[in-house]
């Protein structure tokens, strides 16, 4: 998908919907599992991850195109990616102890464990498989997490009326909540083939 | 003593703390590669050997990394031996390296790599360390492939691409796709819990009564 071909709404609907990071490519579950007991976390939780990866879509890719490529050091771009994801997350985990102290302890551990969010490093590995520009990659970086925050708003939503139904004791918890987002799965496969 | 610890470490990580059904770690590989059973062995087997190597490497150093830069250094580790497996898959199993494509790099964020260097590997001694690995790899694997076997079979009417149905049957083709992994992950959860929960009620009330 080029964003010079499809231009940028159809570039976000792609994102968004069609390939969106929980239903159709698989990433990011712990947090989509872990943080969505409630609506108001799970935008906090949304609205980090998206900041932290359009930073470092852009961020890896410039590391990989001005460092990595050049000195023929591809064979490390795991190692690197993730090291830049750390210290992003590090950062933005200062600012909001600041500037944001509510929603800083709201999301408590979750915060860190942007670093092991797979959707993170997933995005940065994604737009150099499949070379895309720096603009590109930002904007893939960006619209793939607010797709990943429209599903763990959903989820949330679903999940606090989940609370006061009766559930079979087994299937409480993530049992019920991976069925859930099965058939949301189900949902989103309308999407596929929206954009060509 | 040592010995029967050894098999307790083991034992513990393939059933006892199972990854992918007790402790619910590691859901998106558990989820995206689990569409046939070949796929989700393949996937188990890495994560198997990056787990082992990282907490052998982990335990020996674990006297040597400040407690500050714990995770980073965790992290570096974890990663050398995921490029290692890697390259390995490239070069001898490409049909398995492209189809399990981003997920093995994306072995590095798997929540149960840096949990087990975390929780064990960092506390325990190399022998042990290495046990749990095995233990937690294999774990993953079996649950790996219980998931990826039943939705192969209903998907595509198949196990390890041997047909297991006649001719006319016409497999769920909703299971292959993305729905299913989380329909099949969700169920055999459930079903698992409520298993172990009779089972050990059950083992409660017998030595209640011996008592």
């Amino acid at each position: 998908m080029r964003l010079a071909e499809v231009g940028f709404f159809l570039f976000m609907v792609d994102c968004i919907l069609c390939n969106n990071y929980i239903f159709s490519r698989f990433l990011g579950n712990c947090p989509f599992l872990g943080v969505s007991s409630k609506v108001e976390t799970s935008i906090g939780m949304g609205l980090a991850v998206t900041f932290v990866m359009g930073l470092a879509s852009a961020f890896t890719w410039v590391a990989y195109t001005y460092l990595l490529e050049p000195y023929d050091l591809k064979y490390l771009d795991t190692i690197a990616f993730i090291f830049i994801i750390a210290a992003l997350v590090q950062f933005v985990e200062m600012f909001m102890k600041k500037s944001l102290p509510a929603l800083y302890n709201a999301l408590g551990i979750y915060l860190p464990l942007i670093t092991t969010n797979c959707a993170v490093l997933g995005v940065a590995l994604l737009n150099i498989k499949s070379s895309y520009g720096l603009i590109e990659s930002v904007l893939s970086g960006v619209f793939g997490a607010l797709g990943f925050l429209l599903a763990i708003v959903m989820m949330a939503g679903v999940r606090e009326r989940l609370e006061t139904s009766d559930i079979p004791k087994p299937f409480r918890g993530f049992s019920i909540s991976l069925v859930i987002a099965g058939m949301m799965a189900v949902a989103f496969m309308g999407f596929t083939g929206l954009v060509k | 003593m040592s010995k029967n610890k050894l098999g307790k470490v083991f034992t513990n990580g393939l059933f006892g703390e199972n990854p992918v059904f007790r402790l619910v770690l590691g859901t998106c590989p558990t989820i995206a590669v689990t569409t046939s059973a070949i796929n989700g062995v393949g996937m188990g087997l890495a994560a198997t050997f990056v787990l082992v190597g990282s907490n052998v490497v982990i335990s020996l150093l674990r006297n040597f990394i400040p407690n500050k830069v714990r995770i980073p250094a965790f992290i570096v580790v974890i990663c050398t031996f995921v490029t290692m497996v890697q390259m390995i898959m490239q070069a001898f199993l490409p049909s398995l390296y492209e189809s399990l494509g981003i997920f093995i790099p994306l072995i590095v964020v798997n929540c149960i790599i840096l949990a087990r260097a975390e929780a064990f590997a960092s506390k325990n001694n190399v022998g042990e360390s290495a046990m749990d690995g095995l233990g937690m790899g294999l774990g993953f694997t079996l649950g790996l492939l219980l998931i990826g076997a039943i939705r192969e079979v209903i998907g595509a009417g198949t196990i390890f691409d041997y047909q297991v149905f006649g001719a006319h049957f016409q497999p769920m083709l909703l299971l292959i796709l993305a729905p299913g992994g989380f329909i099949v992950y969700g169920l055999a959860l459930g079903i698992i819990n409520g298993v172990t929960e009779k089972f050990s009620s059950k083992k409660k009330e017998a030595e209640h009564e011996i008592s």
